[in-house]
């Protein structure tokens, strides 16, 4: 088990290390040059001279990688360019809304995805398997921006239901203020025992946390279903027939721990694909996470912003498949053995 | 292709029989894969079915069960006085394990992987209505029987040999209190010395519980060691059936004999 665990880590320093050379190639290879956006388009020859010697942009490229992973390790992620801020403050606060938004709506597409996988494995070629295989292929199709206006037309704007944007009610600071521990604003109003807060961003984090979770929901439910199936062809499951079981316990409580695998491994590429597709989410509901950062940063060719959402992405990926390995190995007996 | 005689199955009275199979025919894709016209078996009793891969054996021990899927079956079972075509599942889910009890060719992958052994026992307990004290107590008798220690409970079923692992399946059996156990070639997967084992395990439960015995198996060493009655199959038909010192003493059908001769330590084997 430790020496798997050991492995395992060692896997995961070695692609961050591999992210963090691609995100500084892809800073140098990108189109335009971070000094001319730095001192402007209008900027003289020798503000662009100061603007490279600041950045380091003369040094062989070996030296600015040198010391671009330098900088990383000591939490020096770079100014950004549009903000003038330092990136890595800019992600400690845009960064813990996204995980707010993706967290609750990966919990709502397990808690929805798993029960309805196991729901058309259960009656396969029935009535119930079609209609979750339906509605999975449409939550998996549908264009998860054209979702999101869709449902805040419908449930926000004409039903009045949720609020429309926003992560909370800004006249809650005044009233109510948060104090910040996590930056994520529902798990702080939660320990700190502010429920008008809590409310606030309970209610403003349904639908988009609806609309995000749709994709992993539908993905989920199939993936399920296809291992439940698979694992309920087994001898074991056969056996547990034999012993007098029916078909619903047969997949719950033989085939489910054994098939969880594949689905967990899924869940972990999903939710890294989720804080992607989230972006789009967060620009129609104007939520303050890594989207709307994302996006700013892309318009105003901001470099070193641009690479820091991409590291975290990356490391959030890296940490969701290390994650999913824990589990798999305490899950499956069988994993630990090989480990 | 020789018809078998009816009434080969002996002396005792009709109906007492555990399982009783009447003209059972199994179809899939419009071609009959198995048909047994007779078979009984009574308490105590060991039959086999023996007959190369392919010959239809397994789905015929399957069709006892009322575990055949994606197939027609046709005739009469009636197992323990259930008919198993007619019954409905809740009927048919109380028989299965509490009653006649599977016991399957690889040994480690006919246990969920990730349950404990003694988990896996408990559940099938409760599963028949044996809860606490008793439950455990019955769990620590059924492995006594098989001869494993208790700590077999704890462990995962890739944390057993195979051997190990098949003689847990017995307990299985012994522990739900079936009178017959249904196996499809237990030993197949097994060393020979392991083999021996889970034999010996077999025939001491029949002599001491009274413990009925349906085997399907290619290897006809083993049947000649411990099977009653004896079934030939080849392509889904029985081409031969009677007591099994009769039939490997003077096999009638030229099928049998061919099988007979393949194996050695027969006496009417190749030397």
């Amino acid at each position: 088990m430790t020496g798997y665990l050991i492995r395992r880590l060692g896997q995961a320093v070695l692609v961050v290390a591999g992210v963090i050379v691609l995100t500084f190639a892809i800073m140098r290879l990108v189109p335009g040059d971070p000094a001319v956006a730095y001192a402007g388009p209008k900027a003289s020859a020798a503000e662009l001279a100061a603007a490279r010697a600041r950045f380091g942009l003369d040094d062989p490229l070996w030296v600015q990688l040198w010391n671009y992973v330098r900088d990383l390790l000591s939490g020096e992620w770079g100014t950004s360019l549009h903000t003038r801020q330092p990136v890595a403050s800019d992600l400690t606060t845009v960064f813990p809304a996204s995980l707010e938004l993706v967290g609750a709506a990966l919990i709502v597409a397990v808690a929805a995805g798993v029960p309805l996988g196991v729901l058309a494995a259960r009656y396969k070629g029935k009535f119930p398997d079609f209609s979750v295989r339906l509605s999975s292929m449409l939550a998996v199709s549908v264009p998860v921006f054209w979702l999101a206006l869709a449902v805040q037309t419908v449930f926000a704007s004409n039903l009045g239901w949720f609020p429309v944007a926003g992560e909370y009610d800004a006249t809650l600071d005044t009233t109510s203020p948060l104090r910040v521990y996590t930056n994520i604003t529902a798990v702080d109003a939660l320990f700190t025992g502010n429920w008008p807060m809590l409310t606030s961003t309970l209610e403003h984090l349904v639908l988009p946390a609806l609309v995000v979770a749709a994709y992993p929901a539908g993905v989920i439910a199939q993936m399920t279903r296809a291992a439940l199936i698979e694992e309920a062809g087994q001898d074991h499951a056969r056996m547990a027939r034999a012993l007098g079981f029916g078909e619903t316990a047969v997949l719950t409580r033989f085939s489910l721990r054994p098939a969880a695998g594949p689905v967990l491994s899924l869940i972990a590429l999903v939710f890294a694909y989720a804080i992607v597709n989230g972006f789009l989410v967060e620009a129609v509901f104007n939520w303050p996470g890594l989207g709307r950062y994302a996006a700013d940063s892309i318009r105003s060719l901001d470099t070193p912003a641009i690479a820091g959402v991409t590291l975290v992405v990356a490391l959030l990926y890296v940490l969701a498949n290390l994650v999913v390995d824990l589990l798999q190995s305490l899950l499956d007996p069988r994993v630990r053995k090989a480990g | 292709m020789k018809t078998p005689a009816k009434g080969w199955t002996g002396t005792r009275p009709a109906g007492t029989a555990l399982i009783e199979v009447r003209d059972l025919e199994v179809r899939a894709g419009g071609r009959v894969i198995s048909s047994v016209p007779e078979l009984d078996l009574g308490p105590g009793e060991c039959v086999a079915i023996v007959g190369e891969s392919g010959s239809g054996k397994t789905t015929a021990l399957m069709a006892t069960m009322g575990l055949i899927e994606g197939a027609d079956v046709s005739g009469k079972i009636t197992v323990c006085g259930t008919d198993v075509l007619s019954a409905s599942p809740r009927t048919l889910r109380a028989v299965r394990g509490a009653r006649v009890a599977l016991v399957m060719q690889s040994p480690q992958a006919a246990l969920t992987p990730t349950m404990r052994l003694g988990t896996l026992m408990r559940r099938a307990l409760a599963r028949h209505g044996v809860k606490g004290a008793e439950a455990a107590e019955r769990a620590r008798d059924a492995v006594g029987a098989v001869l494993l220690g208790e700590e077999i409970l704890r462990r995962y079923p890739h944390e057993v040999s195979g051997g190990q692992a098949q003689r847990f399946a017995i307990a299985l059996a012994i522990a739900l209190g079936a009178e017959a156990v249904v196996a499809d070639e237990p030993t197949s997967a097994l060393d020979v010395t392991v083999q021996a084992e889970v034999v010996a395990v077999l025939r001491r439960l029949r002599a001491e519980h009274g413990l009925a015995v349906l085997l399907v198996s290619h290897d006809l060493a083993l049947v000649s060691r411990i099977a009653d009655r004896v079934l030939v199959m080849r392509e889904g038909r029985v081409v031969e059936s009677g007591q099994a010192r009769t039939v490997f003493a003077a096999p009638a059908d030229p099928y049998t004999r061919e099988l007979i001769a393949a194996v050695p330590e027969l006496p009417g084997g190749a030397p």
